[in-house]
């Protein structure tokens, strides 16, 4: 206790040196803990933003691409489905129900979803939940929206609020549908999945604000208000992809097989669970790399903590004489020395973790939208314990080394007091 | 208990050290101190004082001969042992630099009590050590709260001395052992400090091994031994 005290007493006469190397291993430690908990949080939440889904069809692309710009409004859709053929898969007999959707705009920087109220009762994220309205109710009107929890608390939105939906995802000036302005009749409850931040319309509104517009540009000299739309016919012709429930999990593949094999257009049926897989074998790589550079720089960390005592140690030749002078056994020179770099080690992992917590309460908006990572700021799972442990063992062990030195120098010095 | 059953202080016979092994450093036959006496030790530089003062706290052992402090063979215990009688029963004082520049005046006279359950408790006796460690300063000079609460390294090299006094002091050893402690004082602060060291040491019976190459100090002392440089050759 006494041997702690001494430390902290010294360390803090030489509190430069101390607080560099303390920053140094709290860096380390961030960049450690902040990798590992990025991929755990985002294998978590991805898992639990597609259960209760069996198929996804979307365009022939990638199963993992597919997944991405569907499920988790991440990259964009290379090509459509046509509203015939989604017509021709929703019949099929052992499809028990799809959820169509529809995606391109957005809404001062989140995602607008074209759906209908099947989405209310088909989704679910998690371990099964389904989504809960925290006011209000689905969509109902052509103009009416429904957003997600995040959008209400990002905007202050409440019920009522009119907004107006941006063509594209730029968010550019002139590309609004000003004159096609929507009314906020749903805010769902937090959900952390990418629904948090959508905000979701019918179909026929996704149709009703594109009527008097073709590839991407207002048609020059057509305007067709609000309420000239709602005569309109306002079937879609197209969705960006759809998900499928299925009367029975056994047919699963059969189906798959049938769109994959579908003649009139090139599509893709996934298992959102398979693609997932394939999604972390494809980064798995990616994230080993991430890991073992991270771990190497707690390396360095320590190496800076060593480098930093061992040039401690000439100077304080004199202080280790001067307690083993007053009684100090030689032993209690090592444990000095080892307390030092505990006391380094843990003031750096206590310091990581704080700026990791910083860290994330700053940047978790931002990675929910633009990554669709629920990143939560629960406190450290078991594997991060075992991560801040094994930094400190580390520390420990790498602190022999000059502890060691320091005992044996004390031995051979005696009471000599070089100078 | 009578005076006469009590063992002497420190009793050395037939020391022999050699640092490499290959040369003595020390060859003293004899050397005995007992409570409340005064010897002065001096010799040329590199005569082997600082080293008889490190085989007398047991910081090292002799490789012939044997040491015995308050009757217990200091120089046959093992080294856990060895450090404890030194901070139960020796006070020492560098020649230099006897201070953590990091611990205040008073915890640097504390420092002894940290080590030492004996010491803590002897200077604890009438009231707390840190009012002991107080008055110890005020006899040597260094009164005022001020001067008390500054770092070890604000003071002069004078008054960093008397501190280590007071630290050796402290808590009641028997035996001051002091290396050289005058020798990077001037004159007037020399004659301060010693007159000091010697009331206090008196003051609390403690005995006095005090290290010097200035003969002119020898006065001062009960007993004077005077150390050799040892010849050349390899050790025998
Ligand atoms: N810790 C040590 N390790 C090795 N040699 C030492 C050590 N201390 C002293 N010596 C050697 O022992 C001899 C006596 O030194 P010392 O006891 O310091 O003499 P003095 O104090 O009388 O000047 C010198 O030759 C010195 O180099
Ligand atoms: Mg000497």
């Amino acid at each position: 206790m006494r041997l702690l005290v001494l430390a902290f007493k010294s360390m803090r006469q030489r509190r430069y040196a101390v607080a560099l190397t303390v920053l140094t291993i709290a860096l380390s430690v961030l960049l450690l803990l902040g990798v590992d908990r990025l991929r755990r949080q985002a294998h978590s939440s991805f898992a639990s933003t597609v259960s209760g889904t069996d198929l996804i069809v979307g365009a022939r692309s990638g199963p993992v691409n597919l997944l991405l710009y569907a499920i988790f409004h991440v990259g964009d859709a290379t090509s459509n489905v046509s509203w015939q053929s989604y017509q021709e898969i929703a019949a099929l007999p052992e499809v028990a129900w799809t959820v169509p959707i529809s995606l391109g705009d957005s809404h001062r920087g989140f995602r607008v979803m074209g759906t209908t109220t099947a989405f209310f009762d088909r989704y679910r994220y998690g371990a099964g939940n389904r989504l809960g309205f925290a006011e209000g109710a689905p969509f109902g009107d052509l103009y009416d929206a429904v957003i997600g929890a995040q959008v209400a608390r990002r905007l202050h939105y409440r019920l009522g609020q009119s907004i107006v939906i941006a063509h594209g995802f730029g968010g550019m000036r002139q590309m609004l549908h000003a004159d096609k302005p929507f009314r906020v009749v749903g805010i769902l409850a937090p959900t952390g999945t990418p629904v948090d931040g959508t905000v979701m319309v019918s179909l026929a509104g996704i149709e009703a604000i594109h009527v008097d517009w073709r590839s991407g540009m207002r048609l020059p000299g057509m305007q067709i208000s609000a309420a000239q739309a709602r005569t309109m016919n306002l079937t879609p012709t197209s969705i960006t992809a759809f998900m499928v429930g299925l009367k029975s999990r056994l047919a699963t593949f059969a189906v798959q097989r049938a769109v994959n094999d579908y003649t009139a257009e090139p599509l893709l049926a996934i298992l959102p669970g398979v693609a997932l897989d394939q999604l972390w074998n494809l980064v798995g790589a990616a994230e080993n790399t991430l890991r073992a550079v991270s771990a190497m720089v707690v390396l360095v960390g320590l190496c800076g903590m060593l480098t930093a005592l061992l040039t401690m140690l000439d100077e304080r030749r004199r202080e280790m004489a001067i307690l083993r002078a007053v009684g100090a056994p030689a032993h209690a020179v090592f444990l000095l020395l080892l307390s030092e770099s505990a006391l380094l080690a843990i003031a750096g992992i206590v310091l990581g973790v704080a700026l990791l917590y910083a860290m994330l309460a700053v940047v978790r908006g931002v990675v929910q939208e633009r990554l669709g990572i629920m990143l939560t700021l629960s406190p450290p799972a078991p594997g991060e314990w075992l991560l801040m442990g094994a930094v400190l063992v580390m520390a420990l062990l790498a602190g022999c080394l000059p502890a060691w030195i320091a005992y044996r120098r004390s031995l051979a010095d005696g009471l000599r007091m070089r100078l | 208990m009578n005076l006469l059953d009590r063992p002497p202080l420190l009793v050395c016979r037939d020391l022999r050290f050699a640092w490499n092994g290959l040369r003595d450093v020390i060859a003293l036959p004899r050397l005995e101190v007992r409570r409340d006496e005064r010897v002065f030790i001096h010799g040329p530089s590199g005569s082997g004082k600082s080293t008889l003062l490190s085989l007398i706290t047991g910081m090292i052992t002799p490789r012939i001969g044997n040491i015995t402090l308050l009757g217990k063979p200091l120089s046959h215990l093992p080294a856990t042992r060895r450090d404890r009688l030194r901070a139960d029963h020796i006070g020492y004082i560098f020649q230099q630099f006897n201070l953590l520049p990091y611990l205040d005046v008073v915890d640097n006279v504390l420092l002894s009590c940290a080590f030492s359950r004996r010491r803590h408790a002897n200077a604890s006796l009438a009231g707390s050590c840190r009012d002991e460690a107080e008055r110890l300063l005020d006899a040597l000079g260094l009164d005022g709260a001020a001067l008390q609460r500054q770092r070890a390294t604000e003071l002069s090299v004078g008054q960093q001395q008397r501190v280590a006094a007071a630290r050796a002091l402290i808590g009641h050893p028997e035996l001051i052992v002091a290396d050289e402690p005058t020798s990077a004082l001037d004159t007037d602060a020399r004659d301060a400090f010693l007159d000091l060291l010697l009331a206090e040491c008196a003051r609390h019976h403690s005995g006095l091994l005090f290290v010097s190459h200035d003969l002119g100090l020898a006065k001062h002392f009960d007993r004077m031994v005077r150390l050799d440089a040892m010849p050349q050759t390899a050790a025998a």
